[in-house]
């Protein structure tokens, strides 16, 4: 058996009767942080969605090839997808708190999943915001709106509402685009505090983000991962022509 | 049609077009330092040190370029690799242009004291000194592996040439010991062209970097000379 949270083999994707993702082959390891570089429409997004079945959502959507969360096929019959999406986690491009109080946005996942306990919750809501180091600066504050929250900080809550219902995996898709500079390196230390403990996929157009934040490193073109391997190399000496081509900016 | 980097990519040429100019100040160096020592022309010698003030700040005006462009073009790949080299080779011809200044201060400081003896075989170490920094050069702005682990090895001819030198020197000084200053002047002369001979390596090492991401040391070898050269820093 290969040593991997997450393995890919053979994954084609379709949008109905558009290919958007050819025989996708990778291991994604435990406890690291992997980035997915690639440009618009690569299909980078797509193979992210993949790995908790979002795309699920979108009617007309298939896909051939296996995935496999600790061994076990996610897109198997009688999979709970609920279970699997407690089990690997997403936050997205916008932060997109509901519009509630902090301390209910955190709670919300743990109150689906049964927990009403409310010391458990409130050790559970604690817990999740020191995860992402937003602790300190609210725990006075805790019934206020999210939406009164800086971008950088509603886009960290989002983070510790995914934490909340105690993931293994968790999917970031661009999680900085719409944040400045200095919340974008908030969220990168919060990353890199979390991949102690979880594993985490990032999509990210920042070739930058990637080196500071990812162990590895695969690179998307056209629906096909070029280049996949440790973001050291694919950032200082990539093995593929379209690689070098991407990340230093000539791929026109 | 303009590419996505165009902006970049003249940078990168000027950035190579100035390495060039650097190089070929340092080459002008070390010829005319030994011509000067050849002649015991000492106007010559003070200009040629004089003149490392202009290549030093060449130096750190390409060093300048190379942050600029490391700040606000984030390079990556081949790209980053060059910048990372030229950084490493504009060091390496800065301290040869003080080589070449050292042998003008050398022969400043032999005042009128005529050469212990005529110079043959330190015109040669200079002359194959110059041979391997033009190479590393083309070799650079080619970039050449290939030649530049070609020029690299011609180390070893330098380091030959420095032994018979010191060789030489020994049976001089010890059949006259009034040639032992004159003659450890030399030696000196000598030692600054064979460290010349080292900083050409260190350029072909970065060459090989630049186009193969690889980092190696040529020439790790323990010979009896190289430990001599290594003793003299």
């Amino acid at each position: 058996m290969e040593d991997g949270k997450i393995i890919v083999r053979h994954l084609n994707f379709f949008y109905g009767t558009y290919q958007a993702l050819f025989d996708i082959n990778l291991v994604l390891k435990e406890r690291q942080i992997t980035a997915f570089i690639g440009p618009s429409g690569c299909g980078k997004s797509t193979f992210l969605r993949v790995l908790n079945r979002m795309n699920d959502t979108i009617p007309g959507t298939r896909i051939e090839g296996q995935v496999l969360l600790d061994g076990e096929d996610i897109y198997a019959p009688g999979i709970d997808l609920v279970r699997l999406r407690q089990r690997v986690g997403m936050v997205f491009q916008r932060p997109n708190p509901f519009p509630q109080s902090v301390y209910e946005n955190v709670a919300f996942g743990p109150r689906v999943m049964g927990l009403d306990g409310k010391l458990d919750l409130d050790e559970l809501v604690e817990r999740s915001l020191r995860e992402v180091a937003l602790w300190e600066e609210l725990k006075d504050d805790l019934k206020r709106s999210a939406l009164t929250l800086s971008g950088g900080q509603q886009q960290r809550l989002c983070v510790a509402r995914a934490l909340a219902v105690r993931p293994e995996v968790i999917l970031m898709d661009e999680p900085c685009s719409a944040l400045d500079p200095v919340a974008t390196m908030g969220i990168e230390e919060v990353m890199r505090q979390l991949a102690r403990e979880y594993t985490i996929v990032i999509v990210t157009h920042s070739m930058q983000q990637a080196a500071r934040v990812s162990d590895c490193t695969g690179f998307f073109w056209l629906g096909e991962l070029v280049e996949y391997s440790a973001t050291r190399e694919l950032l200082t000496n990539p093995q593929r022509k379209l690689t070098e081509d991407y990340v230093t900016g000539r791929s026109g | 049609m303009i590419g996505p980097r165009a902006t970049f990519d003249r940078e990168l040429h000027r950035l190579q077009d100035e390495v060039l100019v650097l190089g070929g100040m340092v080459e002008k160096a070390i010829i005319r330092s030994v011509e000067a020592l050849k002649q015991r022309d000492q106007d010559a010698a003070r200009e040629i040190i004089q003149r490392d003030q202009e290549i030093n700040a060449k130096r750190f005006e390409i060093e300048d370029a190379c942050l600029f462009l490391i700040a606000s073009q984030q390079p990556l790949a081949e790209d980053l690799r060059l910048i990372a080299a030229v950084l490493e080779i504009i060091t390496d011809l800065e301290r040869m242009g003080d080589h070449a200044a050292g042998i003008a201060e050398i022969n400043l400081m032999m005042e009128e004291e005529p050469l212990v003896k005529p110079l043959i075989d330190v015109p040669r170490m200079a002359h194959i000194g110059v041979e391997m920094l033009r190479a590393s050069m083309e070799a650079f702005v080619r970039r050449d592996a290939e030649t530049a682990l070609r020029i690299a090895n011609r180390d070893d001819e330098v380091d030959q040439l420095y032994n018979q030198v010191y060789n030489e020197l020994l049976t001089v000084m010890f059949s006259n010991p009034r040639t032992i200053s004159g003659a450890t002047y030399l030696l000196w002369v000598a030692h600054n062209l064979e460290r010349i001979a080292d900083r050409a390596t260190n350029i072909c090492e970065r060459v090989i970097f630049t186009v193969t991401g690889r980092m190696e040391e040529i020439n790790v070898r323990q010979s009896p000379g190289e430990s001599k050269t290594r003793a003299l820093g």
